[in-house]
């Protein structure tokens, strides 16, 4: 398989092409090479994970883990150094098709969506750069491989979503996101440090002998590399940067930080997992408690977001808790039952990845039309976008979990590993799984429903998008509708051996019942004109749904956090301390020698007599010391 | 004649042609042909050098050399090249090129700015090639007196001050320094001057106590050690552009070639001594740099502080006493030296444009010279240590051969240093936000001019550098860390 | 009443201390070449006195007297020709008001 170094060089060189000439190159030039030399990269993917999974399984039954290019990229010791390499296992091609397939899409959608936008050539330049980063972090065949790209596409989204760079907002919403997320990755490189300097190897496989080395530490190692996943992953307490980065181009949006991005550090979480599930269950189940709360917190606070991606942001910060704690709630008790949640949540990641780019997409189709992200300046759209309509829906009841959609089959999963852990956990994800759906249908509800803003739309009617905008929604619908149907753990399962999903119909019915109560309750509140029941409840609760809305004041947290501490209460003193302690202490010695200087000078008068006067003294106590020894 | 006197030969027949030139485009075809030997020059030693290391050359040294001077105290001429000085005589060649470009239009007095700042080079390289104590020395205040006139005269601001400042607490660092090499002369036996000999000499521990300081805290000075680095951000923001690329991107550098050649390596048992207490201070540095760098509002002064910090790192690095950090240290010198380079050659473009380098005033320069910012940005993104740039690798070195040290402490203040890598991102992005991005709110700026060829030509020089640095460090890599391992053998008891 | 070494030594104590005295108050520069012809005379005289009394059989004391006496025309003759040129520009003698040399 050496043409996969071509998956990795195509994006990087088509970077490199535009960021370097795309200046001289008109709009639909540089995004045809964009666009084409992903085209070829999704066709590779595509090969690649045909061959793979239809290749022959090793005599244990598992698919063997492949290494078709490594090489030593910075040496260390002859133990310790940083490979760069492509690394092909069951997650890692799974992550290939993911990745070039939203990214494709992206690709397309971005030709009408940022037609005519100035900075065009880097925007397709940026996204190139995201592709290349991304994929490389995947099919990483080291730890810190993994760190060096995981770094990259922190870069590239900082970059994407200060796009519109003259937008304070985006200035500051970049900034956030880079430096949270770099706080996270703090974490992570010393849990990679740690990691190295006990087991001696920055490998995903450490031999027995390291291993035993390791010990006791190697828990601490897993949870400070989870607290970079957390950084990535928009776990809580990080999850702030996520938010704010809806002001990137929406394409944007939908490529980072819904599908690709965001699920890195569930994807850190699966790399790692025969070490988590063998050696560190406790920092595992940690996993999915953070995941667990964090689900809940974004569910809650996806209900009264206005902001249309905002709510969608706040739902993939609450999907990807899903999968965290589908993650975390695995057990080395039997492969099968207690790895089932590594299965599930792998197959939410795939799952999830499509619907919420496509949701994604069809927020940026709706914005296209009205020019504005907030909720009131729609309603009743069904009328004039019904490509995007009927997608949207498609993608509402995938992630509601409702059956034949994707999203029903990988949820269900994932409820079905919860309750085998512990019923608490799976009662709790059930009643956010219901949530999902609520918020999700709200949102429905109030774009395509509801009271239409009339006198914004007879000024500007709302318009279908042109068709290289709508043709990834509907491609992306298609494999929504499909992919649940995809034997899913016959090819990533935690042991690697072919696993038959079987649908547990007590779970099952329970959260399809719970869904539909949910869609139901929204149906209710949202679909007419006139909204009582919702304008009551939020009257009667506005203590607790102002909370809500401005997310329980989190961000007011963390600025507290960095604008009063690090720079009031640490940087300040510390700038002032320099200048006026230690530079002072500087001057005091310059100007120490100057006055000592000054205070001699006056002895030096010129006149010949007072030097006489001196030379007289001294003979005179010459004289005396003389006579008296 | 040994390839390695060129380097001190080429200045000087500089020195003279400057001297003899008579209007200012003879003094800028003698700098570009002077400066593009030394480059070719560096690049043709580097070549060898790894050649002859690749035939099997087992020496510390490569190229030695040796002329007697003054016999009685065995001060000789004795020159000779590893594979650190190799990677610093080529940084220095590089800055030194790109800084020609840099102060293509300085005016006034050009001619004279061009004799002192050669004068300056000559120290430098000349620095890098000794192996003998005094010539060290000599070549090393040939370095530091120039700046004074450099900064005193073309510079701008509180210059007089700033110029006094520095050349009186370098002085002073020198002075400690002098006495230092005096007592390592003397300690190992009054027999010679040259440093791989007296390596092979024991010192004795009780002179090994007294003088190590001394040594390091004379070349620490020049490291922007904490709390002696407070000439740094004075000196840098009041510089000449070219002058400020060379001084933090070489002088600085002397400070811990010095530290690691000089006082490490000749007093092992000092430094085994005096570790902790050093490594607290640098590692106050590394932190104490980033933190300050936050709040500062001139774009010098940031960079000042943050090149406190990165050369906190490099001393912190050798301070380890590990290969690997050692190596990282080295690679952190390199890399430092040509992003600061790259960041004061852009912040003197648009300083001399816009008149002001408050970042309160400079807003949306993105649109107005798109060039010259987005090469900010790389450098930026090159100083927060992004990955394919050299930042990155030079840091993970550092943080990956600290973190092998097996006192825990040395840890734990290796895990501090790592905290480090975020402040520099928060200043580094503020920076950005602010004067890159936005919309331009100064209407004098927006008829401002983008790059003329020669920066671009600079600019463009030091990203290819940078880059080129970040993405294949391995040979540099494995140069460096073979030539570390002698003086690393050394450390370890 | 003989004359002793010790009278001679009062006189020319006295005659130098006299001049010390005059150089360190006086402010005309003629009037410090006087006291300074008095100290050195005072030294001439201690050494013509040392030599006849104490060392009756030699000849340095005189000669160094000699010596003396000749130094001090000398002087006396540039000290009087500086005097004289500096009065000619500056129409002073006083070493206060005498500064235009000062840095």
């Amino acid at each position: 398989m050496d043409y996969t170094i071509l998956i990795l060089a195509l994006p990087a060189l088509s970077f490199l092409v535009l960021a370097l000439a795309g200046m001289k190159m008109s709009h639909r030039v540089a995004g045809m090479l964009g666009t084409l030399s992903l085209g070829i990269v999704a066709v590779l993917s595509y090969m690649t994970a045909f061959s793979y999974f239809t290749a022959e399984r090793t005599s244990e039954g598992v698919y063997p883990t492949l290494e078709p290019w490594n090489f030593e990229w910075l040496p260390f010791t002859s133990s310790l150094h940083i490979d760069m390499g492509i690394l092909l296992d069951p997650i890692s091609v799974m992550m290939l098709v993911v990745i070039s397939t939203v990214s494709l899409m992206v690709h397309i959608y971005s030709f009408g969506y940022m037609k005519g936008e100035v900075g065009f050539q880097r925007y397709y330049a940026f996204l190139s750069l995201f592709t290349f980063s991304m994929l490389g972090l995947v099919v990483a065949t080291n730890i810190f491989q993994m760190y060096v790209f995981w770094e990259l596409v922190g870069v590239s989204s900082y970059l994407l979503i200060g796009f519109y760079y003259t937008k304070p907002e985006a200035i500051a919403a970049s900034k956030k996101a880079f430096i949270v997320t770099r706080f996270a990755d703090l974490g992570f490189l010393i849990g990679i440090l740690i990691y190295g300097y006990y087991m001696n190897t920055f490998t995903f496989t450490p031999t027995e002998e390291q291993l035993m080395h390791a010990g006791m530490v190697l828990p601490w190692a897993l949870g400070l590399m989870f607290v970079g996943g957390a950084g990535k992953s928009a776990m809580f307490p990080l999850h702030i940067w996520l938010p704010d980065a809806m002001e990137g181009p929406t394409p944007v949006s939908a490529l980072i930080h819904a599908a690709t991005m965001v699920v890195a550090g569930v994807y850190l979480v699966a790399r790692m997992f025969p070490l988590f599930i063998g050696f560190a269950p406790n920092a595992l189940h940690m996993v999915a408690y953070v995941g667990a709360f964090t689900a809940f917190y974004a569910a809650a606070v996806a209900c009264a977001q206005s902001d249309i991606k905002r709510v969608l942001a706040f739902s993939t910060i609450s999907q990807i808790g899903f999968m965290m704690v589908a993650l975390g709630v695995c057990t080395a008790a039997d492969p099968h039952e207690g790895g089932l949640g590594y299965m599930a949540g792998m197959f939410h990641l795939f799952t999830h990845a499509m619907f919420k780019a496509l949701l994604f997409l069809g927020a940026g189709c709706i914005i296209h039309a009205v020019h504005s992200n907030e909720m009131e300046t729609m309603g009743g759209l069904r009328k004039y976008m019904p490509i995007t309509h009927i997608t949207f829906l498609i993608a509402c009841l995938a992630i509601a979990g409702i059956p034949p959609f994707s999203g029903f089959f990988s949820k269900d999963e994932i409820l079905t590993a919860c309750f085998q852990f512990s019923p608490v956990i799976g009662w709790v994800m059930t009643i956010i799984a219901g949530m999902t759906a609520f918020y999700m249908f709200r949102l429905y509800y109030g774009i395509f429903w509801g009271k239409e803003n009339k006198e914004l739309h007879e000024h500007h009617t709302p318009h279908e998008s042109p068709l290289s905008m709508t043709f990834p929604l509907m491609f992306l619908a298609l494999i929504t509708l499909v992919a649940g149907f995809i034997p899913f753990g016959h090819y990533v399962s935690s042991n690697g051996h072919a696993y038959d999903i079987h649908l547990d119909w007590s779970v099952a019915g329970t959260s399809i019942v719970v869904a539909v109560i949910a869609i139901a309750l929204a149906t209710w509140m949202y679909a007419r004109e006139k909204q009582p029941v919702a304008e009551m409840l939020a009257k009667r609760f506005s203590t607790l749904h102002r909370a809500a809305y401005r997310r329980f004041y989190m961000d007011e947290i963390w600025m507290f956090v960095t604008k009063r501490i690090i720079f009031r209460c640490i940087s300040t003193p510390l700038a002032w301390f320099d200048r006026h302690v230690v530079d002072q202490f500087m001057n005091f010695m310059a100007w120490s020698t100057n006055a000592a200087g000054e205070s001699a000078q006056p002895i030096q008068n010129g006149r010949i007599q007072s030097y006489t006067q001196w030379f007289l003294g001294g003979i005179v106590v010459l004289t005396i010391i003389l006579l008296i020894f | 004649m040994n390839i390695l006197s060129l380097f001190v030969l080429i200045p000087l027949l500089m020195l003279l042609g400057l001297w003899i030139a008579r209007n200012l485009n003879q003094v800028r075809g003698v700098m570009v042909a002077g400066s593009t030997l030394l480059l070719i020059l560096s690049a043709y030693l580097t070549v060898s050098y790894i050649g002859l290391r690749n035939a099997g050359a087992t020496d510390e040294m490569l190229f030695t050399d040796s002329i007697s001077w003054y016999a009685p105290l065995h001060i000789c001429y004795s020159v000779g090249v590893d594979g650190i000085s190799v990677v610093m005589l080529l940084l220095s060649a590089i800055i030194v090129f790109t800084g020609t470009f840099a102060s293509w239009k300085l005016q006034p007095l050009t001619k004279e700015y061009f004799l002192w700042f050669t004068l300056l080079s000559t120290g430098v390289f000349g620095f890098f090639i000794s192996t003998d104590l005094f010539t060290m020395f000599m070549f090393y205040e040939v370095a530091l007196i120039p700046m004074y006139l450099l900064i005193g005269v073309w510079g701008s601001g509180r210059k007089e001050y700033a110029a006094m400042k520095l050349t009186l607490m370098l002085m002073g660092g020198s002075a400690f320094l002098l006495i230092g090499i005096l007592g390592i002369y003397y300690g190992a036996g009054a027999e010679t001057m040259n440093v791989l000999e007296i390596a092979n000499k024991y010192i004795p521990t009780e002179i090994q106590r007294i003088f190590f300081p001394a040594v390091f805290l004379g070349f620490g000075v020049l490291g922007a050690l904490f709390p002696f680095h407070t000439w740094s951000p004075d000196g840098h923001a009041s510089a000449p552009t070219a002058v400020s690329m060379l001084h933090a991107g070489v002088l600085m550098k002397l400070g811990g070639y010095g530290c690691f050649r000089v006082a490490m390596y000749l007093m092992p048992t000092g430094a085994a001594i005096w570790g902790d207490l050093f490594l607290i201070l640098t590692t106050i540095s590394v932190v104490y740099g980033a933190f300050s760098a936050v709040v500062q509002t001139d774009l010098k002064y940031i960079n000042a502080y943050s090149s406190v910090s990165h050369c906190g790192l490099v001393l912190f690095a050798l301070l380890m006493m590990t290969r690997v950090s050692a190596t990282g240290a080295i690679l952190q010198m390199l890399s430092h030296g040509l992003m600061t380079a790259l960041f004061f050659a852009l912040i003197g473009m648009i300083y001399g444009r816009t008149h002001t380098r408050d970042i309160r005033q400079l807003s949306g320069l993105m649109k107005i010279m798109p060039f010259l910012a987005v090469g900010y940005v790389i450098a930026g993104l090159a100083n927060l240590g992004l990955p394919g740039l050299s930042g990155f690798i030079a840091e993970m070195t550092v943080f990956v051969g600290s973190f092998q040290h097996t006192d825990s402490f040395h840890r734990i203040c290796t895990i501090i240093a790592t905290t480090s890598i975020v402040i520099t991102a928060v200043y580094i992005l503020r920076v950005v936000g602010k004067i890159l991005y936005g919309t331009c709110k100064n209407p004098e700026h927006l008829k401002l001019t983008d790059a003329t060829w020669d920066e671009r030509f600079a600019v463009i020089c030091l990203i290819v550098a940078v880059a080129g640095l970040g993405l294949a460090p391995y040979w540099v890599s494995n140069v460096i860390s073979s030539s570390v391992e002698p003086i690393i053998s050394q450390l370890s008891f | 009443m003989e004359i002793h070494v010790i009278h001679y030594l009062i006189i020319s104590t006295v005659m130098m201390f006299c001049g010390i005295y005059g150089f360190f108050t006086r402010r005309n520069l003629l009037a410090l070449l006087i006291s300074v012809e008095l100290m050195l005379n005072a030294t001439n005289i201690n050494f013509a006195v040392f030599n006849r009394y104490l060392f009756p059989d030699q000849l340095e004391g005189h000669f160094f007297s000699l010596f003396g006496i000749a130094i001090a025309a000398a002087e006396t003759a540039v000290a009087i020709a500086i005097i004289i040129n500096v009065y000619r520009n500056v129409k002073q003698v006083l070493t206060d008001d005498i500064t235009d040399l000062k840095g």
